[in-house]
């Protein structure tokens, strides 16, 4: 999947999990967590809809790189095929 | 003949608004069967019934608040009546799922359905009453089966001009004053009757959140499991040997319970708090306990939560660590008698055998009620649900 692409699923998907955050207005180098204000549940549901929304399932291991909007959009496009 | 009377979800609701009828008259009833929803300052809830009989009359209309107490069905018992004809509408087992949908007048016709609730948004539903929209006639979006907003609108059709959106606001506005008063009353009241003392000790993770990760490693993404899923069932494991943290504070005197309920507090997004109870969270399997944390969370935001639920906790504990504080000092649920707080998880350094480290630790704290046990119980309390954090494999069954 292109960028583009992955970043309007990833939106959706964390728009489904916080409607009521202006995400047009998010940083994308900003802590996601913070800055839609996620908790841990909220954090696992969101990835978990991303591995049904896009096949990519990712390890927890790999969480650090999905700490903001820009590192798991980029994660997830370069995971997807 | 029994009367059904509005009941008392949690010590801090006055009244309630019958939201809709799941049986009619005729309907045979057991204990623990859905019957009604019920709005409340804070959420939806779906009461159970606490005796098996038949429903003889209604004698409440949806959209009718009352006080708690007031009769809102009767009902026969079975045992007097063999072979009571039901209505040939009914189906058996399981019950019809047809429902007559909501008239955008607001009278929702009295039809049978038990398990089937619906996954949708608060908004959704509010929504969905304002634009008289059967949320059973409304298929979800794409999320996981949850009807969102997006959906109810489409179902609704184009929008009459103006109003609707201003509703929403004020009726959404009407909703958070209502819950910030049924919070601030409780409150008031734990802090004017109980006398609250408060402990803490730094509890060292790094031992229980290594194994976590190992058993995470092995899990699809649905099935990993949280640190705080561990972290309550420590607590309940825990409150086993010490029964003056968990029970009720009633009529002047302690009664100690047997089960441990914890209720999990779920800070529902736009505000407001609920606390609804993980049954028997000392005695389930760990993959239980994240699997009902995880429907107790999901449920307590889409107002779908059972009556049960609402009154059963018996000693209450808070992940607010999860949003980035180091400790909570907590205000005890009435007429509960102690909490367990639990601060963030982060890099500290810690020294072991005199020699400085660094570990994954979190401050938790316990506010316990001095009518029913001391601050050396606490103590032992506190250093109790670290012990079993040391040991998670101790947690897992």
């Amino acid at each position: 999947m292109d960028l583009t692409a992955t970043n309007v699923t990833v939106l959706a998907l964390i728009a489904e999990i916080a409607p009521e955050v202006d995400l047009t207005s998010v940083d994308v180098d900003a802590d996601l967590r913070r800055a839609v204000d996620l908790d841990s549940l909220d954090f696992q549901n969101l990835v978990e809809s991303v591995a049904r929304a896009t096949g990519v399932e990712i390890p927890e291991i790999d969480y650090p790189q999905i700490r903001t909007l820009r590192g798991l959009t980029s994660y997830v496009a370069a995971h997807s095929r | 003949m029994h009367e059904f009377r509005m009941p008392s979800l949690g010590a801090d609701m006055v009244e309630g608004t019958l939201v809709e009828w799941l049986v009619r008259p005729g309907d045979i009833v057991h204990r623990g069967d859905l019957v009604a929803t019920i709005d409340t300052a804070k959420s939806a809830i779906d009461v159970e019934v606490f005796t098996d009989g038949r429903i003889e009359r209604l004698l409440v209309d949806p959209g009718a608040t009352v006080a708690v107490g007031t009769p809102l069905a009767l009902l026969a018992p079975t045992g007097a009546q063999a072979e009571v004809p039901t209505p040939a509408v009914r189906a058996p087992e399981p019950p019809a799922k047809a429902r007559a949908a909501r008239a955008p007048k607001g009278r929702a016709a009295a039809t049978a359905r038990q398990e089937d609730w619906l996954a949708a948004s608060p908004l959704a539903r509010r929504r969905a009453r304002e634009l008289g929209v059967d949320l059973h006639a409304v298929h979800p979006g794409h999320t996981a089966g949850v009807i969102t907003v997006a959906d109810v609108v489409a179902a609704a059709g184009p929008p009459e001009p103006q109003a609707p959106a201003q509703a929403t606001q004020k009726e959404s506005t009407d909703r958070g004053a209502a819950m910030r008063a049924a919070i601030g009353a409780l409150m008031a009241r734990s802090k004017r009757e109980i006398p609250h003392y408060y402990l803490q000790l730094s509890m060292d993770l790094e031992t229980a959140l290594g194994w976590l990760e190992q058993v995470n490693a092995e899990r699809a993404v649905a099935d990993r499991i949280l640190p705080a899923a561990l972290l309550i069932k420590a607590t309940a494991r825990a409150a086993r040997e010490f029964p003056d943290m968990n029970g009720f504070f009633v009529d002047g005197g302690f009664v100690p319970q047997e089960h441990v309920h914890v209720g999990v507090a779920v800070s529902l997004r736009g505000g407001g708090l609920i606390a609804p109870a993980l049954h028997d969270a000392d005695a389930i399997p760990l993959e239980d306990v994240m699997a009902r944390m995880k429907d107790l969370v999901a449920r307590a935001r889409s107002g779908r939560l059972r009556s049960s639920e609402m009154s059963d906790p018996t000693l209450t504990v808070t992940n607010l660590g999860d949003q980035g504080v180091d400790l909570v000092q907590g205000v005890i649920y009435p007429p509960q008698v102690a909490l367990v707080g639990f601060g963030r998880i982060v890099d500290r350094p810690w020294a072991i055998d005199r020699m400085l480290t660094v570990r994954r630790s979190t401050i938790a704290t316990l506010a316990a009620d001095h009518r029913v046990s001391d601050g050396h119980r606490g103590g032992l309390y506190l250093a109790a649900i670290d012990a079993a954090l040391q040991e998670p494999e101790g947690l897992w069954t």
